[in-house]
């Protein structure tokens, strides 16, 4: 990158190229961050979470012709397959120990892919940005695509509500009763399994959404699931583990390093994020936005 | 002891967790890859009616990861052409012992030695990468083996780690686009901003594309090499080319990678104002439906399009599809042509395979007609002349998008021969 080419709207526009990406990164993350926060359970199949909402949008556009119909069904679908691992595999690990349940959702990951490559073989798919974000626009002399501003707002406004759901309803204060002390929200009555199916469907929805998001502008195929879930694993590592704002900050964090890095070190662009994580952890250890040690 | 309790479960319990797990089981073997590299009992051997014994042809292919559908065309294309001559060449029957190239030099190396030392090939084929290509370089040079390579596009294979023992009937990376630097100059823009993955084949196919280029008289204006297989999102790199403001981009990506650079560049708007040219592989069979509208107007060059028109690309397409039940790739066509290779030269030294030396000048003298159209070996460095093709991405009769031939450039040479001139 030559330094005499870098002006006020470059970055700008750099910023905004970030910022597109720390928030897919930040849906992806808020699920798996969730689902740590609550329950414990270190989920290896987000990223095919992440692959199966992704295709689910690509087959439901192809069925009803509606993105946005796409866009609303697949994350339920996601959420519902969720459940169903929930409750079929996941409840009965709760006793044993993280290994376990590393080993179970890893391997979940890989029958997922398997399963994913028998239903949608093994050539790249995307899906086409709907109206009216499929154009794009000026910004400061430059062109953006719209669907990215609307990925931003859209994420934007979806943190405001999972903010205001987690510190302001009755649900919200189960979760987090949940998370900081089990026995004793179990103790005050709350159904704390019919939480964790909850937790964990949402959680995965939260996934399949950001798969489905990404889908007109990121493509997908076999591999991109695992890809996708070390992203999300360094976003928590940043950000610290069981909070939704540490997943945010995180995301932030890791979507502009990974696009500055891209703009000046281009052939370093991996090693850059990977330094900002060991970075991050030889500082603070649990993370930047972690609300107590782990 | 506190752990052993806390493992000790239900009866029932443990029978619906088995159960899920024998569903899965049952699940991922269902799904699990169709093929598996299976290998023809090595027995020995084996003599067909003649008396003469049978031909035995390694074929080192990835049939695991990321790479298992190029190694699959490739076999099936091999098939294909071996079926058309009844499997027999100079009365040996062909017999093909298979196995799995893992897109990993190591185990590819270890492969390639069971092959020669314990199944006794008389030849070798396949390689998809380019990193196995030279990692097992020494061994079948050592072994006098003759290996003709299927794929993997290196420069060095057939220049500077060139063996008398190895031939490439695919393409080299930088032949592949080096005719298309001089057209674009004079027909797309005089200055480019050039882009590709940071790995060799990346490397190489933009120094073939640039060769040209410069020498025409263009200016490159900037260029950029993103992460291989680490990056998904180009945003950074699409604002960094307005920013140098090219009258043209060069790009060379596959895959996943070529979905999501083709569509982003629409998604900027960078193609009305700034046309993109690139090695073909970026719109091929793979990439084409994922990219749909975006791939419209992209002028690439590459050594094969299935819409050629010649009597022998109509029949190759026409007898593929209706053995595999799918439209050939460029690799299948390279496995096609890779069998072709071996069995003219084998035509020549009448089947003889223990005259590593007379089979050699055999195969360099090959010639024949392909469906990519005229083929034949360099003899200073193993690799291949062959046409390169200019197509247009344009709607096909179905709407759907596909390659259109709107030039051919004739009798292109391996890289190496290219950059020496």
């Amino acid at each position: 990158m030559n330094l005499s080419n870098l002006s006020l709207e470059f970055l700008v526009l750099q910023l905004l190229n970030g910022l597109s990406l720390s928030m897919l990164l930040f849906l992806l993350a808020a699920g798996l961050s969730l689902i740590f926060g609550l329950m414990n359970v270190i989920n290896l199949a987000h990223g095919a979470f992440y692959l199966l909402g992704a295709y689910f949008g690509f087959s439901l556009l192809n069925w009803t012709n509606s993105f946005w119909l796409a866009f609303l069904l697949a994350p339920l679908g996601v959420g519902l397959v969720g459940l169903v691992t929930e409750w079929g595999l996941l409840r009965w690990l709760y006793q044993r120990d993280h290994l376990n349940q590393v080993i179970l959702t890893f391997g979940l990951a890989y029958v997922l892919a398997d399963v994913m490559r028998w239903i949608w073989g093994g050539d790249p798919k995307s899906l086409p940005a709907p109206e009216p974000f499929n154009g794009f626009v000026q910004i400061l002399g430059r062109q953006f695509p719209t669907y990215r501003l609307f990925v931003i707002g859209f994420s934007l406004l979806l943190a405001l509500f999972l903010w205001l759901l987690l510190e302001k309803t009755r649900l919200g204060a189960i979760i987090r009763a949940g998370v900081s002390d089990q026995e004793m929200a179990r103790g005050l009555g709350i159904n704390v399994g019919f939480t964790f199916t909850l937790i964990f469907s949402f959680g995965v929805a939260l996934a399949g959404l950001a798969g489905v998001i990404a889908g007109p502008y990121q493509s997908f195929g076999p591999g991109v699931d695992f890809d996708t879930l070390i992203l999300a694993l360094i976003v928590v590592v940043i950000g610290g583990l069981g909070t939704l704002s540490g997943a945010f900050w995180g995301a932030i964090v890791l979507g502009l390093a990974d696009t500055f890095g891209k703009v000046f070190f281009p052939e370093l662009a991996q090693f850059v994020i990977y330094a900002v994580m060991a970075g991050v952890l030889l500082v603070r250890p649990t993370g930047l936005f972690s609300r107590s040690p782990v | 002891m506190d752990r052993i309790t806390k493992i000790k479960i239900g009866r029932r319990k443990f029978l619906r967790v088995s159960a899920m797990v024998a569903a899965g089981g049952v699940l991922l073997a269902a799904c699990g890859d169709t093929v598996s590299p299976t290998n023809t009992p090595a027995a020995g051997t084996t003599t067909v009616a003649g008396g003469a014994t049978s031909l035995k042809l390694g074929v080192l292919l990835p049939f695991s990861g990321v790479y298992t559908q190029l190694g699959l065309d490739i076999v099936d294309g091999m098939n294909l052409y071996f079926e058309s001559i009844g499997g027999v060449v100079a009365g040996r029957k062909i017999e093909l012992l298979k196995e799995d190239e893992e897109n990993d030099p190591q185990a590819a190396l270890r492969k390639t030695k069971k092959l020669i030392e314990s199944d006794k090939v008389d030849l070798l084929t396949g390689i998809v990468s380019s990193a196995v290509a030279l990692g097992i370089r020494d061994t079948v040079d050592q072994a006098k083996t003759i290996l003709v390579i299927s794929n993997a596009g290196a420069k060095d294979i057939t220049g500077a780690r060139f063996s008398k023992y190895i031939f490439r009937t695919s393409f080299s990376n930088g032949q592949v686009p080096y005719p298309l630097g001089e057209w674009a100059y004079k027909n797309v823009g005089k200055k480019i901003f050039m882009t590709a993955p940071d790995y060799a084949a990346g490397r190489e196919s933009v120094e073939g594309f640039k060769a040209t280029f410069v020498k025409a008289g263009g200016t490159v204006v900037g260029e950029v090499y993103p992460p291989f297989g680490k990056t998904s999102d180009y945003a950074p790199f699409l604002t960094q080319i307005q920013q140098a403001k090219p009258e043209a981009v060069y790009a060379f990506y596959s895959g996943t990678e070529a979905v999501n650079f083709v569509k982003q560049y629409e998604q900027f708007g960078l193609k009305k104002d700034i046309p993109l040219v690139a090695a073909g592989f970026i719109v091929e069979q793979d990439t084409l439906p994922a990219l749909g509208g975006a791939a419209l107007g992209i002028k690439s060059t590459l050594h094969y399009a299935d819409s050629l028109d010649t009597p022998e690309n109509k029949k190759f397409v026409a007898d593929f599809t209706s053995k595999y039940k799918r439209t050939p790739t460029t690799f299948a066509l390279q496995g096609f042509d890779s069998a072709r290779f071996i069995v003219e030269g084998l035509k020549v030294v009448n089947g003889d395979t223990t005259n590593k030396e007379n089979l050699v000048k055999a195969l360099e003298g090959v010639k024949f007609i392909s469906p990519r159209g005229p083929l034949e070996i360099d003899p200073t460095n193993h690799g291949l002349t062959q046409n390169i093709y200019l197509r247009d991405v344009v709607a096909g009769p179905d709407g759907k998008p596909m390659n259109k031939v709107i030039s051919t450039f004739e009798k292109i040479q391996d890289i190496n021969t290219l950059l020496k001139n």
